[in-house]
């Protein structure tokens, strides 16, 4: 499969899309109120684009912050519990039930509990994005190749050379996989954080923006939101991929290019 | 010595052997004879349930196993897919310290032994099944060890990877002269390669019989095709027949 084609297809597709969207938006005059026309999206965006803009950015800061504090804490905890079988026996079970409670339902408690609205929708995003972090990483790292484990004791080498030298390579893989599922997992975070919280003002993210927009009929302003939204989900998602292909080019099978096989 | 494991199986029962310096010994048996297990316990990655196992090598002290003087090659490569040929090879001395040039040149010299010189910054991926076992080889060789404990190495590879490599194999014992315990279940591998072999008994292991290969050395290619080592692959294919009979 060549590169135009990868590039191609997909867009094809989503052209196809927008034009049979507008297309039946048009024959049967469906009201701009229930389905807004790709056209009248597009427009909205162009006329609202740089205050939707603003707003963007605040969610985005929200789910940066989130997810380096995922990825931060998720290692971290990964590490201990590679350390310590007991603590990881002992500790596991409340990450899983951290990450089945739905954010939705203990957001409100969060937002009360934490004055300040910035960290509380942190912490929202966070208890969204850092559980696939730390069970990955600690399934990698505790996926060392057994004899090269043997042979790291057979020539001595001591705990910490162990984890450098093995079994932190190893989990690497594994920790950039679970970082790409929570770059999109921590957006979720915030926009649902957001969407509980409902702060207006000049601090609203793009969430409140979708409710304000809803609120008022102005249909196509929310799909210009959604839109943003899930633009912005896929360049955090592009960005991780890239960065983990950069990270892992030389040798692992997910980034090995074709060319260099 | 003795190895009973804690699920209660027995890998070996009662192995009684004696390996002189600079000796090419190969432990032949069926799959699952416990050969593995001794080669551990050989190299104080396991302990034996009875009995003990005594190794007389030079900068030995005390029970701690000698660092740099035991070399293991596993039947995979085991090379750390994110690390360069040369990375691989001078695991050792970064685990002993530091790689310092004399360490770098000692790598380069053992690439060059396995004729390997010019891949040092390739990554395993990049490099055939044999090449990689050839890395491995040089990473046990690189220390200079007195005792070279081999797994099954050539198992997975195929006939003309394997018949290469048992050439190359010998080349650098007889270059070095490290003494070389060496698992196989191949009659015609230990025939060819080994200056004594021990054919063990399916587990509980046991060495059931100890034949000397007085087959000339160096050996070469020439050897496969004479009658004395026809012979000694039929003596030992019988003795193996005889440990593998119900008792």
């Amino acid at each position: 499969m060549n590169r135009a084609t990868r590039l191609l297809a997909p867009l094809a597709i989503g052209v196809l899309f927008l034009a049979a969207w507008e297309a039946v938006v048009r024959l049967e005059s469906i009201p701009a109120y229930i389905l807004p026309a790709p056209s009248a999206v597009a427009r909205s965006l162009w006329v609202d684009g740089p205050s939707l803009f603003g707003s963007l950015l605040v969610t985005l800061r929200i789910t940066l912050a989130a997810l380096a504090a995922a990825a931060f804490f998720g290692g971290a905890l990964a590490l201990l519990f590679s350390r310590s079988r007991i603590l990881e026996l002992s500790l596991f079970p409340y990450a899983v039930i951290l990450q089945v409670t739905p954010i939705v339902a203990i957001a409100p408690l969060i937002i009360i509990w934490v004055r300040q609205p910035f960290l509380a929708l942190l912490v929202c995003a966070w208890i969204v994005a850092f559980f696939p972090i730390v069970s990955n990483t600690t399934v990698g790292l505790n996926s060392a190749d057994r004899n090269l484990l043997m042979l790291f004791r057979l020539y001595g080498a001591s705990p910490g050379q162990t984890l450098l030298y093995l079994r932190l390579p190893t989990a690497l893989p594994y920790f950039l996989a679970g970082l790409r599922i929570s770059g999109g997992l921590a957006l979720i975070g915030a926009v649902v954080a957001e969407f509980v919280a409902g702060t207006g003002g000049a601090e609203s993210g793009l969430a409140f923006r979708i409710l304000e927009a809803g609120y008022r009929l102005a249909i196509p302003r929310m799909f210009a939101a959604l839109f943003l939204l899930s633009l912005t989900g896929i360049v955090i998602y592009l960005l991780l991929d890239l960065l983990s292909r950069r990270l892992l080019r030389h040798w692992h099978e997910s980034a090995i290019t074709e060319e260099e096989e | 010595m003795s190895k009973r494991f804690a699920s209660g199986l027995d890998a070996l029962g009662g192995v009684d052997l004696s390996v002189a310096r600079g000796e090419f010994l190969s432990l032949l048996g069926p799959s699952g004879c416990g050969k593995s297990t001794l080669l551990r316990i050989v190299a104080g990655l396991s302990e034996p349930t009875s009995g003990a196992c005594r190794l007389d090598l030079t900068g030995q002290s005390g029970k701690a196993t000698p660092r740099g003087h035991i070399g293991f090659v596993f039947q995979d490569p085991t090379l750390m897919p994110w690390a360069t040929v040369a990375g691989n090879v001078e695991l050792p001395f970064r685990i002993a310290g530091q790689v310092r040039a004399a360490e770098r040149d000692r790598v380069r010299a053992a690439l060059n032994a396995v004729g390997l010189s010019g891949f040092e910054r390739s990554y395993p991926h990049q490099l055939s099944g044999g090449m990689r076992m050839r890395v491995s080889i040089a990473r046990a060789l690189v220390t200079g060890p007195e005792l070279l404990l081999l797994d099954e190495p050539f198992a997975a590879l195929d006939e003309i990877t394997r018949l290469a490599l048992n050439d190359d194999l010998l080349r650098l014992w007889e270059a070095y002269r490290p003494t070389i315990l060496f698992v196989t279940h191949s009659v015609f591998e230990s025939a060819y390669l080994s200056s004594r072999i021990a054919v063990m008994t399916p587990r509980p292991g046991r060495i059931a019989a100890d034949l000397p290969v007085d087959l000339p050395q160096p050996r070469s290619r020439a050897v496969r095709t004479a009658p004395a080592y026809a012979a000694m692959c039929e003596g030992v294919s019988a003795a193996l027949a005889a440990a593998m009979a119900p008792a």
